[in-house]
C-alpha cells in the first residue's frame, strides 16, 4: 500500500510516528491565517500609479491596452478592433455583463458558446488585474467557460479600471469574498486563470516567438469607473 | 528512458567535440542568466524572498505528512481523487488504468519532469495508448525520439535546423527554416491532437493544501488546452509540493519566474481545483492527481532532505560552467545539471549514479542563484563521501586520495613533500623538458590538465617558507624596538 509506505517513510524521517498535537496546531493555524509573506513595495501605491503600473507592466507582457470611457463603448470599439484585423466573428460567454450591452450596431457576427477550434476571437470580462506584473485574473463558471481564455487566435478582456489591485494576494483575497460557500468557506471554482501577456515560446533555438498555443494576441479593455 | 550516467566523461568528451551542441548551448549563456539578473534587480525584495522561501519549505518539509493529508481531503472534498505512487511503475500503472477506465485511445500531455522520471510515454505506448507531447519543445523531441536535456528549455540542444528536419520528416508540409512557420506547422498539428484526446496529463508546479489546488506555470498554453479539452485530467506530480496557502504558493511564484527564464510573471499560471462545476459549460468531468514518492520520502529526515526544497527552476544549471559546457544530455538521465547531480543518485543509486556529483568544480555558483538556497555543492559532497565510503571510487582516485591523506596528516612530512615537488618542477620547467616562460607543456599523471593547456610551474617559495620567513622579521623587529 503505497500511501502508507509513503507516510510511514516521510514520520521515520521526521522522527515520530504521529504528529504532535502542537505541530498539528501549527499546521491547522498556518492554513486558516492565509498570511501574507513578504509583498514587494512596487505594487504598493497610491491608486492613480497602481493604474499606470498595471499598463507598464501589461504592455511590456505584450498585451495591447485600449482605453473605454464607459461600458457602453466595449460593442463598437470591439468592432473596430476585429474589422482592423480582418475579422467578422467573435464569441463569447453568455456573462450578464456583456449581455446587457447593445450590440445590434456591430458588423462582426457575435455567438454565445465555448470555443471550439478554428475560432478566431473570444471576448470575455476579467475578475481582477494585478497591478505588480500586469496580469489578468479569471475564473471559471457558468457564464465563463474556460476555452474562450485559450482556443480562439485573439483574447479580448474586459477590465473594468477599478477592478485593479496591487499585487496578487489582493487578488486572493477578492476570490475568497467573493467564491464562498453558505459557511463563508473558500469554494474555490473549477479553475481560476492568471494571464500575463498573449501566448509564446523560445523552445525554437531559444528565439522568443508569440502565439505557441495559446491565444497570439491579448486586447485589454480598460474601462474607466 | 535508459540510465547513462556512468558514461558521464565519455559523453561529456563527446559533447564537447559536437559543433551543433556548442553553437545551442551558446545561446543559453546569453540567454537565461543575462535575463534572470536582470528581474533580480527589477526586485529589490528579491534576496529576503529566498530566505523566506527556504525558510517555507523548511517548515513544509517539517509537517510534510500534515499537509499532504490536508491537500488530499482538499482534492476529494471538491470531487477529484488523490493516488499516491511510491515508485514510477506505480505511478505508471495508476494512470494506465485511469486512461482504461475511460476507454482512452490519445492523452496529450502538458510539460512534466515526473513523468519522465517515471518513463510514462514509453509505458502508455506499450499499452497500446498513444502520449502526445503538447509543449512545444517536448513534441519536438517526441517527433525526433530524443529526451529533454534541461527541465524546462527540453530541445535546448537543438538547431533551427534540427527543427526544421524533425518537422520535414513529419508534418507533410514544405521543408521551412523560418521559426514562424514552424511554430504555427506544431500549432496547427496539435490543434487536432487536444480536441481527440481522451485524457490529459499535466504536472504541477506546485500543491496548494488550503484549496486542494494544483498549479501549472507555462508560457504556451498547452498545458491548459490539455487539461481543459478531454474529459480527464490527471496531475502528475512529486510529494514535496504542497504548499500550504494560495499566498504561501505566491511567494513561490514570485520566486519561479524570475530564476528560471528572468520572466516577471509566467504567461499562464493556472489553477486546478476538481472536475467541472454544475453549471461550467468546458473542463474535465474527472480529476486524479498522481502523488509520486520514488525515493522521495527517504529523504525526509536525512543529510539530502534540503534537496526537496528544490522548485525545479533550472537556475542551478543554467548558470553551471559543467552544464554549460557539456549539455544536459552527458549526464545521462533525467535531471542534469546541479540540482540533478544530488537527485539523480538517490533515484537511481549511487552505484549508477557517482559520475554526477563529481561533476563538479564546487564554483558555488548554482548554490548563489538557488531560490530556496539549496546547499548544492555540499549536498553533491556528501555523496562523494558516500561513494568513497562504499568503496566505489575508481581505484587510482582511492590510492591518489589516500597518498594524500597521510602527507597531510603528518603537516612537517607534508611541508618537506611540497618544497621537494615546487623544486623539482621548477626545475623541470627551466630544463629542456620544459616550456615557455616557466610553463610546463606536459607532467606525468597530469594529461588532463596538460593536455589542454600549459602548468604554470611554481613561483619563488612556498606559503609555509614566506610565512616563516615573515614570523622571524615580525619576531627580529620585535626584538629591536
Amino acid at each position: 500500500m503505497s500511501r502508507a509506505e509513503i507516510f510511514a517513510n516521510i514520520r521515520r524521517g521526521l522522527g515520530r510516528e504521529v504528529p504532535s498535537d502542537t505541530q498539528r496546531q501549527t499546521v491547522q493555524n498556518r492554513l486558516r491565517a492565509q498570511a501574507d509573506n513578504i509583498i514587494p513595495a512596487r505594487a504598493q501605491l497610491p491608486r492613480p500609479q497602481q493604474v499606470e503600473l498595471f499598463r507598464a507592466m501589461a504592455t511590456e507582457a505584450a498585451a495591447e491596452l485600449i482605453d473605454l470611457d464607459s461600458l457602453e463603448q466595449l460593442p463598437a470599439a470591439c468592432d473596430n478592433w476585429l474589422t482592423t484585423q480582418g475579422l467578422n466573428e467573435f464569441i463569447c460567454a453568455s456573462d450578464p455583463q456583456l449581455a446587457g450591452l447593445d450590440w445590434s450596431d456591430i458588423q462582426a457576427a457575435k455567438a454565445e458558446r465555448v470555443a471550439q477550434v478554428g475560432d478566431m476571437a473570444a471576448l470575455t470580462t476579467s475578475f481582477a488585474g494585478i497591478a505588480e506584473t500586469g496580469t489578468l485574473m479569471l475564473y471559471s463558471r457558468a457564464d465563463s467557460p474556460t476555452t474562450l481564455n485559450f482556443l480562439p487566435d485573439n483574447h479580448l478582456v474586459v477590465l473594468h479600471e477599478s477592478d485593479i489591485l496591487g499585487v496578487y494576494e489582493e487578488a486572493w483575497k477578492k476570490l475568497r469574498n467573493h467564491c464562498q460557500t453558505s459557511d463563508g468557506l473558500l469554494q474555490m471554482p473549477r479553475t481560476v486563470n492568471m494571464i500575463t501577456g498573449p501566448s509564446r515560446s523560445a523552445d525554437i533555438e531559444q528565439t522568443l516567438l508569440m502565439g505557441a498555443h495559446g491565444p497570439k494576441r491579448l486586447v485589454i479593455f480598460i474601462v474607466k469607473n | 528512458m535508459d540510465i547513462n550516467t556512468p558514461f558521464f566523461k565519455a559523453r561529456a568528451s563527446e559533447a564537447l567535440q559536437d559543433a551543433n551542441l556548442q553553437q545551442a548551448l551558446g545561446n543559453l549563456k546569453q540567454g537565461f542568466p543575462h535575463k534572470r539578473a536582470i528581474a533580480v534587480e527589477r526586485m529589490p525584495e528579491f534576496e529576503a524572498l529566498r530566505d523566506q522561501g527556504r525558510d517555507l519549505k523548511n517548515h513544509i518539509l517539517e509537517h510534510l505528512d500534515l499537509y499532504l493529508e490536508q491537500f488530499e481531503s482538499k482534492v476529494t472534498e471538491n470531487g477529484g481523487q488523490v493516488h499516491w505512487a511510491r515508485t514510477g511503475d506505480d505511478a505508471n500503472r495508476i494512470i494506465l488504468d485511469i486512461c482504461q477506465q475511460v476507454n482512452a485511445k490519445t492523452v496529450t500531455k502538458g510539460k512534466s519532469m515526473v513523468s519522465e522520471e517515471t518513463g510514462l510515454n514509453d509505458y502508455l505506448e506499450k499499452n497500446g495508448i498513444q502520449p502526445v507531447e503538447t509543449d512545444l519543445g517536448e513534441y519536438i523531441l517526441q517527433l525526433r525520439g530524443d529526451h529533454p536535456s534541461h527541465i524546462i528549455a527540453p530541445a535546448i540542444h537543438l538547431n533551427l535546423e534540427d527543427v526544421s528536419e524533425a518537422f520535414h520528416a513529419h508534418h507533410n508540409k514544405p521543408k521551412s527554416d523560418d521559426p514562424v512557420t514552424l511554430m504555427q506547422e506544431a500549432r496547427d498539428a496539435l490543434r487536432e491532437k487536444f480536441v481527440v484526446a481522451d485524457v490529459g496529463i499535466t504536472g504541477a508546479n506546485f500543491c496548494v493544501a488550503e484549496t486542494g489546488s494544483t498549479i501549472i506555470v507555462t508560457n504556451e498554453g498547452n498545458g491548459d488546452l490539455t487539461q481543459t479539452l478531454p474529459k480527464t485530467h490527471i496531475v502528475i506530480t512529486s510529494i514535496e509540493k504542497v504548499v500550504p496557502t494560495l499566498e504561501d504558493m505566491t511567494l513561490f511564484l514570485r520566486l519561479l519566474a524570475r530564476s528560471a527564464t528572468g520572466q516577471e510573471f509566467t504567461v499562464y499560471n493556472t489553477l486546478s481545483s476538481g472536475p467541472r462545476r454544475e453549471g461550467d459549460q468546458d473542463g474535465p468531468e474527472n480529476f486524479h492527481v498522481v502523488l509520486v514518492d520514488n525515493g522521495r520520502s527517504e529523504m525526509v529526515g536525512s543529510q539530502f532532505q534540503d534537496m526537496l526544497r528544490c522548485i525545479r527552476c533550472s537556475a542551478c544549471m543554467n548558470h553551471c560552467p559543467v552544464y554549460g559546457a557539456v549539455g544536459g544530455h552527458s549526464y545521462g538521465w533525467v535531471y542534469p545539471g546541479p540540482m540533478g547531480s544530488v537527485l539523480t543518485p538517490k533515484m537511481i543509486g549511487i552505484e549508477k549514479g557517482a559520475a554526477l556529483p563529481n561533476a563538479s568544480t564546487f564554483c558555488g555558483k548554482c548554490e548563489s542563484v538557488c531560490p530556496v538556497r539549496i546547499p548544492l555543492p555540499k549536498l553533491m559532497r556528501h555523496w562523494r563521501e558516500d561513494e568513497f565510503s562504499k568503496h566505489l571510487t575508481p581505484k587510482a582516485a582511492r590510492y591518489g586520495l589516500g597518498s594524500w591523506a597521510f602527507l597531510a596528516k603528518r603537516p612537517a612530512l607534508y611541508r618537506q613533500f611540497t618544497k621537494a615537488s615546487s623544486w623539482g618542477l621548477k626545475l623541470l620547467a627551466n630544463s629542456p623538458f620544459g616550456g615557455k616562460k616557466g610553463k610546463l607543456e606536459s607532467l606525468p599523471l597530469a594529461s588532463g590538465w596538460t593536455d589542454f593547456r600549459d602548468m604554470p610551474a611554481p613561483q619563488g617559495e612556498t606559503f609555509m617558507q614566506q610565512w616563516k620567513k615573515r614570523q622571524n622579521a615580525e619576531q627580529t623587529d620585535g626584538d629591536a624596538s
